[in-house]
């Protein structure tokens, strides 16, 4: 009871705690609101600009939600490909791999010229930049598959779906949701830097036009959206976790 | 014609150093519920023996049959055992025992449609190795011993007519190992199914076989072949025995001859 009370409790206190030394150290230090805003400060222009908020938000938390549910089916499928065939995996790797060193806001713009401004682009970055971890996952989960664990099934006469479906899948289920947790949080860096530069709605957006305002603690309200966003997906699926691969954290 | 045979097999396999051989000129008759043991010095090609009746791997020369019929695949009517128990993680030690009904038919339908009298026979199976009340638990809950004994029980639940066996007690300390001998012994008596043990523990290969071929290093032959002539059920207080003694004394003989 104890431990679970300082479980959760604990994380919230520290948030909390941030917020407190954050606004001790803006009025010790007399920091001006147009570079460094009081959380004070910050919560007023939420409430101020809540009406603007809001849809920003839905818009951006749709965009991420869309680009990372495809990161999901796309990198599941090649991380199994790529996870069973040694082939393919030395066949792809080198090509993923220099894939993903392009920074995702370098392709902005030539998404902008393929499909013009607007929510596409912005789904398209959030599921470039969240595919990679969750294939190289899947692909490793299987990849260390023991071969006795194999040879068991094998022996008993299972076809390869049986073997993937009793053995494979399970086993590479915590890699799985690993991944996930650090792509969904990568999904919403792609959508908001996308929001930035190649959109007329999100909170990437709505923080555009702030700072073009000079209207700093806004540019502020937008980031800790952002963040309250990426913190609720990650718990989601670290339950979901906890509750699908128990066995591997053992209790 | 017995019930498993090896014809002058051969078997190669490529790796980075090239072609290895890993046995050689294999013959072998193995009668139906026979308890064989096959000894010899690591990385002699024993495992490759259990492979090959498994149909897990082809034979490069040479003929492989099993109750009369070349064996071109993985057999249905095998278990197999490692010296590592595999059990998987997410399953109890009650579901890691039912895999095989899972996979293997004509099982897997009449599973499917009332599991009922499988789980009464594997906490039956499970009863005579020693776990009754462990079935609910997780692997990693349980002791390497009990581990081996679970992966004992998955390997007979489909009731094969082979089991296979590779170093199943290697890993674990004397006293658990010696114990397992005893439960083996009775499994494979209750069940009469033919068994190949694979061991470099020549006490083990003694205690349990009523044949124990001995192989010479890599690649692999077979260079002598011991009929056990002790009575059953074999006890530990046999294996201080001097006829026991004198069984392993005489397949250590041969062993070092053929290292020489």
């Amino acid at each position: 009871m104890k431990n679970k009370l300082l479980e959760y409790g604990l994380p919230v206190g520290v948030i909390i705690g941030t917020f407190i030394l954050w606004e001790i150290g803006g009025l010790i230090f007399k920091l001006d609101e147009f570079i460094l805003p009081r959380p004070s400060v910050v919560f007023a222009a939420f409430l101020k600009w809540q009406h603007a908020i809001w849809p920003n938000a839905w818009q951006t938390l749709f965009t991420t939600l869309i680009g990372f549910g495809l990161a999901i089916v796309g990198g599941l499928f090649l991380g199994l490909v790529i996870g069973y065939s040694k082939l393919l995996y030395s066949a792809l790797y080198p090509l993923l791999i220099g894939f993903n060193s392009i920074p995702k806001a370098a392709l902005v713009p030539v998404l902008v010229i393929w499909f013009g401004i607007g929510t596409v682009p912005a789904i398209l970055t959030a599921f470039l930049i969240s595919f990679f971890p969750i294939v190289v996952n899947v692909a490793t989960g299987l990849a260390t598959l023991e071969p006795e664990l194999q040879d068991v099934l094998r022996s008993l006469g299972a076809s390869r779906v049986e073997i993937f479906t009793k053995v494979g899948f399970p086993r590479s289920l915590p890699y799985f949701f690993g991944s996930l947790k650090v792509a969904a949080t990568l999904a919403f860096v792609g959508a908001v830097i996308a929001e930035l530069g190649a959109s007329n709605a999100g909170i990437g957006y709505l923080m555009v036009n702030a700072s073009a305002r000079f209207d700093v603690p806004l540019v502020f309200a937008g980031l800790l959206v952002v963040a309250a966003m990426g913190i609720a997906l990650y718990a989601i699926f670290a339950v979901m976790e906890r509750r699908f691969t128990a066995w591997a954290y053992r209790g | 014609m017995s019930f498993v045979e090896l014809k002058d097999v051969t078997l190669d396999y490529a790796s980075d150093q090239g072609i290895t051989r890993a046995i050689e000129q294999v013959t072998l008759a193995i009668e139906q519920g026979e308890f064989v043991a096959i000894a010899g010095p690591s990385g002699c090609g024993k495992t490759t023996i259990l492979k090959l009746v498994a149909g897990l791997l082809p034979a490069t020369q040479g003929s492989v049959t099993v109750d009369g019929a070349a064996v071109r695949g993985p057999l249905k009517i095998v278990g197999m055992a490692f010296q590592n128990p595999t059990l998987l993680p997410w399953r109890t030690t009650l579901e890691n025992v039912l895999l095989p009904l899972e996979i293997v038919e004509p099982h897997k339908r009449a599973y499917r449609q009332d599991a009922r009298p499988y789980v009464q026979a594997a906490h039956t199976l499970l009863e005579t190795v020693g776990l009754d009340g462990f079935a609910d638990r997780q692997p990693w809950q349980l002791s390497g011993g009990m581990q081996q004994r679970t992966s004992l029980c998955r390997a007979l639940i489909h009731e094969p007519r082979i089991l296979l066996l590779d170093e199943p007690f290697g890993a674990l300390d004397a006293f658990t190992r010696e114990e397992l001998w005893g439960v083996l012994q009775t499994l494979w008596r209750e069940r009469g199914c033919t068994v190949i043990l694979v061991t470099h523990d020549l006490r083990e290969a003694v205690y349990l076989a009523n044949t124990v071929y001995v192989m010479s290093r890599r690649p692999g032959r077979l260079i002598s072949r011991t009929s056990v002539n002790l009575p059953r059920p074999r006890t530990l207080e046999d294996t201080f025995r001097p006829e026991f003694i004198e069984y392993v004394h005489e397949i250590r003989r041969q062993i070092t001859e053929a290292l020489a």
